[in-house]
C-alpha cells in the first residue's frame, strides 16, 4: 500500500521496461524498473552503449519500449500518440545536451524563450520569465548575442535556461558537461541542480563522471543487469 | 617547382574530396553532371543540326552556281534575251549560260517548285556536277514539256519517271512530263530541270531570261568586270559575285540560328548556376572537414585548386555525356525532321551529320569551363576562410551574413542597361545578348542584399514556427540565396521568353486582324511566279454572285540591291489618307505629297536593312525604269523580314503595264456563305483547284497555329531550364534538411511535432522560393524589355508591342512555389523522423 502511494507520488515511473533495437543483438534495456519522486534529482551512470540515452528517449516519449510501461506525472506514455507525446514533452520536459544544441540563427534570448513561444505564453509574461531566467544563469548581458559569439560554458548556460524556462516537471540532462572544462563543469552542475530544485518536479542526469554524479540526490548504475543503486562517496 | 608541388598536392586532395563526395552525395553529383550534360547536349545538337542543314544548303547553292564567277540576275519577270547575246560575244567572257528561273505553282501544294530552264550544253560546262546527272536522258530533255526532277522533288511530289506533273501558268493548268529523276547526289534540294526553250514556251516567257551565268576568260578581273557590267545593265538587273548568291540564305537565316543557339545555351547557363550553387552549398556543408584538411597541412592553393577541379570534373563528365548525346540527338533530328531548326527557310532533306571535331571539342570545353567557373568562386572563399574558426564551432563558426556583392551586382546591372542601347553588329543583336548576361549576373550578385532587405521587413507573426523559419533564413542569407541563383536565372529567362512570345503573339494577332479585314482571302500558291489572274479573270471573279466587294493585289519580288535578298512589292488599293486603316503603320511622314511623287509604305525590315526613313524618296526598278516614290510611312510586316513595300495599284499598273493580280480580299453579300462563294470562284477559273481560298478567320487560326508551332521548341528549351533550376532548389532544400537533422532533432526534443518540423522546412522553402519567384519575375520583366525592344528588333527587323501575360506568369510562379513546398514537405518528413531524434547525439 505504502509502495503504491510512493508510486502515485512518483513523477517518473518505469515498470519492467524492455527495449531491443535488433533481433540479433541483446536487449539494450531488459526489465528496467525506476521510480523518481517529486523533487528528486537522480544521476544515472554506465558504460558507453549500455542504454543510458535510450532510457532518456523512453522517458521523453521519443522512443517506445517493446514491453513495459513508462509513466510521466501519472500519464502512461503508451496511451498517447506521437502528437500527444510531443505536446506532453513540450509542456513537461526540459532537455540539456552535451553538444548544447542551440539554434545558431536565434539570439540567446530567442533560444531561451522558444519553449514559452511554443506553449503560446503571451509576450509580456514571456519577456519577464526570460529576463529572470537569463539573470539567474548569469547570461543576461549576452541576451542579444548569437550562439557563434559565445563560449562553450555560455552556450551550455543558454541550453540550461531553455530547458528550465517553462518550468517542466522533469529535466533530462544527457552528459551536459561533456564539452566543458572541469571548473565550468562544476559551476554548471551546481547551477543545474539549483534550478531543478527551484523550478522542476524531478531531474535525471546521465553522466560518465563520478564527480558530476555526486551532485545528484541518488546515483544509479545502468549495466546489462539493469539499474542498481550506487553508494555515494 | 613550387607550382608542380601545388599541382601534385591539389591532385591528391582532389582525389580525397571527390571520393568522399561520391560516397556521401552521389545523387547531388549525378544531378549536377546531368544538368551540364543536358545544357551541352541541347546547345550542341541544335548547332550541329543547323550546321548540317546549312552545309547542305550551301552545297546546293554551289552546285547551282558551279564554276561561274559572275551571275547576272534580273527581276523574276526577266529581261530581254538580247542581253545574253551581247554578253556571250564579249571577248572577256569565256562561257555564258542563259537561265530561266521559275518558281512554278503546283496545284494542291503550298510551296512552289523551283524550275531551272537551262541550255544543257552551256550549263554542262559551268554546273557540271548538276548537269552530269542528266546522263543519257539529255536528248529527251529537248522534247516540249519534258522535265527532270531532283530526287527530293520527286519524293515530295510523289512522282516517278513517266508521270505527269501539273503546273499553273497564269490561270491555265499545264502538263509537264517527268522524263527521269536526277541521282540524289546531283542536287539535295527540290528542283526541276528543263531545256530553256521549253521553259520559255511553257511559262509564256518567250524571249525572256532572268539569269545569265558567266565564266570569265583567264586573267580577267572578275570584280572590275562586275563593276563595269553593272553600269550598263538594264534597270533592275544586277551583276553578282557567286558567293553573294550562295551566302544569301545563310545570311538570311543567321539571326534565327543565332537566337536558337542562344536559347539552347540558356540550359547550359542555368546548369552553370546549378554547379555554382551546389558547389557553394557543398563547400559550406564541408567547412569543418575542409578546415581539417587545412589544419593537416593542405595549402590554400592546393585546396582552392582541388575544389575548382572538383567542379571541372563534374563539368567534364557532364560535357562528355552532353556531346555524345548531342551527336545522337542531332542524327535523330536530321533523320526525323529533315533538319533545319530556324524559321523554315533552312530545310535540309536527309542531310548527313558532318564530322565537326572542332565544334564537339568547343562544346565540351564550354561545359567544362562553365562548371569550373561555377566552382571557382566557392573554392576561393573556402580556401580563404581561416581554418580555426570552422574547426572550433562547426555550424556556429560560420559567418553567414550577406556578402557585400551588391555593389558589383549594381555595376553589372548598369552595364546591362548600357549594352542594351548599343546597335547591332552585322544584323546580330550581340550587345543585346551581352546585356542579358550582364543583367543576369548583376541580379544574382544583388540577390543576397535584396533578400536581406525583404527578410528585414518580414512581419513578426507570433507563430513560433514561421518566425523561426524567417530567423533561420535571415541568418543564412548566403547559403539560402545561393540555392536561389539557379531558379532565379531559369525562371527570369522563362518569364522574359513568355513575355516576349506573348507580346509577339498578341502583336501578330492584331496584325492579322488589320491585314485580313474581309470575309474571304484568296491567292495563287504563294512564292510562285507563274500563276496569276489576268484582268479578264479578275472580272470573272468579281462577277461571282455573293461578292459585295473585292480588292485585288499583285505581289512580286524585286531586287533593290545586290547585297540583300529581293524584297516583296505589294501593289494594292490604298490611299494615303486612310493608310492607317489598312496597314499597321508605325511611322508616318506628312511630306509625301509635297514631293509630288506617288506614296509608298515600306516595312520596318526594308527601313532597317536599307536605311530608309519615312519622308525619304525610294527608287524602284519597275517596267525597266528606275522610278522615284515618296515613303509615306513605315509599316509592320511580320510575314517578310527581308523587306516589303506597298504601292498603290494604279501607280504600279501605270509604271509597269502589269494588270495581273495574285491575291484578293472578298467581302460577302448578306445571305451568302463562304463555301458556296469559294466554290463559285473556283468554277470560274480554269485552274480553280490551285487557288487557295480561306475565310479570314481560318487564315488567322492557321497562322496562329504555325506561330505556336514555331515557338514550341522555345517553350521546350525554357521548360528544361526551369526544370534544372527546380532541381537546384530541390537539392538545396534536401541537402539543407539533411545538414540540419540534429537541429530538427533538438526541436523535436523540446516539443515540436513532426508536422511542425515539416511546416518549418516548408515555410522556409515557400518564403525562399517566393522571394526567388518575385525577384525572377522582376528580372524577367527587365530581360523581356531587352528581348522585345533590342534582340527582336535588331534580329528580325520588326517591332512588337509589349504585353505581359500576368495570369500565366502568376500560374508558373505558383507552380514553382508549390514544387518547392512539395520538396520541402518530403524533406521535412525525412528530416523530422526518428533519425533526427538520434541525430542530436551526433556532434554538429
Amino acid at each position: 500500500m505504502a509502495e503504491g502511494a510512493a508510486a502515485a507520488r512518483a513523477v517518473i515511473s518505469l515498470e519492467a521496461v524492455h527495449k531491443r533495437y535488433r533481433s540479433d543483438r541483446p536487449a539494450v534495456l531488459d526489465g528496467i524498473d525506476l521510480q523518481v519522486a517529486e523533487g528528486e534529482y537522480l544521476a544515472v551512470m554506465g558504460e558507453s552503449g549500455v542504454g543510458k540515452t535510450t532510457l532518456l528517449n523512453l522517458l521523453a516519449g521519443l522512443d517506445r519500449p517493446d514491453a513495459g510501461r513508462v509513466t510521466v506525472d501519472g500519464v502512461d506514455l503508451s496511451t498517447l500518440d506521437d502528437d500527444a507525446t510531443t505536446l506532453l514533452r513540450r509542456r513537461a520536459v526540459g532537455f540539456v545536451f552535451q553538444a548544447f544544441h542551440v539554434l545558431p540563427y536565434l539570439s540567446v534570448r530567442q533560444n531561451v524563450d522558444l519553449p514559452l513561444r511554443l506553449q503560446g505564453v503571451d509576450a509580456g509574461a514571456r519577456r519577464e520569465r526570460t529576463e529572470q531566467m537569463l539573470a539567474a544563469l548569469g547570461i543576461g548581458a549576452l541576451a542579444d548575442r548569437l550562439p557563434r559569439e559565445l563560449s562553450g560554458g555560455e552556450l551550455q548556460r543558454t541550453a540550461i535556461a531553455r530547458a528550465l524556462i517553462h518550468r517542466p516537471r522533469i529535466v533530462l540532462a544527457d552528459e551536459p558537461t561533456g564539452n566543458l572544462d572541469p571548473r565550468s563543469a562544476a559551476q554548471m552542475l551546481a547551477l543545474l541542480r539549483a534550478q531543478i530544485k527551484a523550478h522542476a518536479g524531478a531531474g535525471i542526469l546521465i553522466t560518465h563522471s563520478r564527480a558530476a554524479a555526486q551532485t545528484a540526490d541518488r546515483i544509479l548504475i545502468l549495466d546489462a543487469r539493469g539499474l542498481t543503486t550506487a553508494e555515494r562517496d | 617547382m613550387r607550382g608542380r608541388r601545388t599541382l601534385r598536392g591539389a591532385w591528391r586532395v582532389w582525389g580525397v574530396l571527390l571520393r568522399s563526395q561520391l560516397r556521401e552525395q552521389p545523387t547531388r553529383l549525378i544531378l549536377s553532371v546531368l544538368a551540364i550534360a543536358l545544357g551541352v547536349c541541347l546547345a550542341a545538337a541544335i548547332f550541329l543540326v543547323n550546321q548540317a542543314a546549312l552545309a547542305q544548303f550551301t552545297d546546293a547553292g554551289r552546285r547551282l552556281v558551279g564554276s561561274a564567277n559572275v551571275i547576272v540576275r534580273g527581276p523574276r519577270a526577266g529581261f530581254a534575251e538580247a542581253l545574253f547575246g551581247a554578253l556571250a560575244r564579249d571577248p572577256r567572257v569565256a562561257i555564258a549560260s542563259p537561265v530561266l528561273e521559275i518558281e512554278a505553282a503546283v496545284p494542291g501544294r503550298r510551296e512552289p517548285l523551283a524550275i531551272l530552264g537551262i541550255d544543257p550544253f552551256r550549263a554542262g560546262r559551268l554546273q557540271s556536277a548538276l548537269v552530269d546527272g542528266i546522263g543519257p536522258r539529255l536528248p529527251a530533255l529537248f522534247r516540249t514539256n519534258a522535265i527532270l526532277l531532283s530526287a527530293v522533288a520527286a519524293a515530295r511530289l510523289g512522282l516517278h519517271a513517266g508521270d505527269a506533273l501539273h503546273v499553273v501558268v497564269g490561270d491555265q493548268p499545264e502538263r509537264l512530263r517527268v522524263i527521269g529523276i536526277l541521282p540524289a547526289r546531283a542536287y539535295s534540294q527540290p528542283l526541276g530541270l528543263m531545256d530553256i526553250a521549253s521553259a520559255q514556251w511553257i511559262f509564256a516567257r518567250i524571249g525572256r531570261l532572268n539569269r545569265i551565268d558567266l565564266r570569265l576568260a583567264d586573267g580577267v578581273d572578275a570584280a572590275a568586270f562586275r563593276a563595269e557590267l553593272s553600269r550598263r545593265l538594264p534597270v533592275g538587273v544586277l551583276a553578282l559575285a557567286p558567293h553573294t548568291q550562295i551566302d544569301r540564305t545563310a545570311a538570311a537565316t543567321r539571326a534565327y540560328r543565332v537566337n536558337l543557339n542562344m536559347l539552347a545555351l540558356v540550359a547550359l547557363w542555368t546548369g552553370a548556376f546549378l554547379v555554382f550553387s551546389t558547389q557553394s552549398l557543398s563547400v559550406l556543408r564541408r567547412r569543418a572537414s575542409l578546415a581539417l584538411l587545412r589544419a593537416l597541412g593542405v595549402t590554400r592553393a592546393e585546396l582552392q585548386l582541388a575544389l575548382a577541379a572538383e567542379g571541372a570534373a563534374l563539368g567534364a563528365a557532364g560535357a562528355l555525356l552532353g556531346v555524345a548525346g548531342a551527336v545522337a540527338l542531332a542524327d535523330a533530328m536530321l533523320r526525323t525532321f529533315a533538319g533545319g531548326l530556324g524559321d523554315g527557310r533552312l530545310q535540309a532533306v536527309g542531310a548527313a551529320l558532318p564530322a565537326q571535331p572542332a565544334a564537339i571539342v568547343g562544346f565540351f570545353s564550354i561545359g567544362v569551363l562553365v562548371a569550373a567557373i561555377g566552382a571557382w568562386l566557392p573554392a576561393r572563399s573556402a580556401a580563404r576562410r581561416p581554418p580555426a574558426a570552422a574547426l572550433k564551432g562547426g555550424n556556429l563558426g560560420v559567418e553567414s551574413t550577406a556578402p557585400s556583392t551588391w555593389l558589383l551586382g549594381a555595376g553589372f546591372l548598369a552595364l546591362g542597361g548600357a549594352l542594351a542601347r548599343l546597335p547591332p553588329i552585322a544584323h546580330l543583336a550581340l550587345f543585346g545578348y551581352l546585356s542579358i548576361a550582364a543583367l543576369l549576373l548583376g541580379a544574382v550578385l544583388t540577390v543576397p542584399a535584396a533578400t536581406v532587405a525583404l527578410l528585414r521587413v518580414a512581419p513578426h507573426t507570433g507563430r513560433p514556427v514561421f518566425d523561426t523559419a524567417i530567423a533561420q533564413l535571415r541568418d543564412n542569407v548566403r547559403p539560402s540565396t545561393l540555392s536561389l541563383a539557379s531558379i532565379i536565372v531559369s525562371y527570369s529567362l522563362m518569364v522574359a521568353m513568355m513575355i516576349m512570345v506573348h507580346s509577339f503573339r498578341s502583336s501578330f494577332e492584331n496584325w492579322l486582324v488589320k491585314l485580313l479585314p474581309a470575309d474571304i482571302e484568296m491567292r495563287v500558291p504563294p512564292g510562285n511566279d507563274t500563276a496569276f489572274w489576268s484582268a479578264g479573270e479578275q472580272a470573272r471573279i468579281s462577277a461571282v454572285p455573293g461578292i459585295a466587294k473585292i480588292r485585288f493585289r499583285r505581289t512580286l519580288r524585286i531586287a533593290l540591291d545586290r547585297r540583300h535578298p529581293p524584297i516583296t512589292l505589294i501593289a494594292r488599293d490604298i490611299d494615303a489618307a486612310d493608310a492607317r486603316q489598312v496597314l499597321p503603320i508605325v511611322a508616318e511622314a506628312a511630306l509625301a505629297r509635297a514631293a509630288r511623287l506617288q506614296p509608298v509604305w515600306i516595312s520596318e525590315g526594308l527601313a532597317d536593312l536599307y536605311g530608309y526613313r519615312a519622308g525619304q524618296t525610294i527608287r524602284l526598278p519597275l517596267g525597266g525604269r528606275l522610278l522615284g516614290y515618296a515613303i509615306a510611312g513605315v509599316w509592320r510586316d511580320y510575314a517578310r523580314s527581308d523587306g516589303s513595300i506597298v504601292l498603290p495599284r494604279p501607280a504600279y499598273e501605270a509604271a509597269t503595264g502589269d494588270h495581273d493580280a495574285t491575291q484578293a480580299s472578298l467581302w460577302l453579300s448578306p445571305g451568302f456563305g463562304a463555301a458556296s462563294v469559294a466554290a463559285a470562284v473556283r468554277a470560274r477559273l480554269a485552274a480553280g483547284d490551285a487557288v487557295q481560298i480561306m475565310t479570314s478567320t481560318a487564315v488567322r487560326r492557321r497562322s496562329l497555329r504555325v506561330f505556336d508551332r514555331a515557338f514550341a521548341i522555345t517553350y521546350a528549351l525554357e521548360a528544361i531550364a526551369v526544370a534544372i533550376g527546380l532541381v537546384g532548389v530541390a537539392f538545396a532544400i534536401g541537402s539543407t534538411a539533411l545538414a540540419r537533422r540534429a537541429e530538427f532533432g533538438m526541436l523535436r526534443h523540446i516539443g515540436l511535432r513532426r508536422r511542425d518540423v515539416v511546416a518549418l522546412l516548408t515555410e522556409e522553402g515557400v518564403v525562399l522560393t517566393s522571394i526567388g519567384v518575385v525577384y525572377g519575375l522582376l528580372l524577367g520583366v527587365l530581360l523581356s524589355l531587352v528581348l522585345v525592344f533590342v534582340v527582336n528588333r535588331q534580329s528580325f527587323h520588326w517591332s512588337i508591342d509589349l504585353a505581359i501575360p500576368v495570369l500565366r506568369l502568376l500560374e508558373l510562379g505558383l507552380i514553382l512555389v508549390a514544387a518547392a513546398a512539395g520538396t520541402a514537405i518530403l524533406s521535412g518528413h525525412a528530416a523530422g523522423g526518428e533519425d533526427a531524434v538520434r541525430a542530436v547525439r551526433e556532434d554538429w
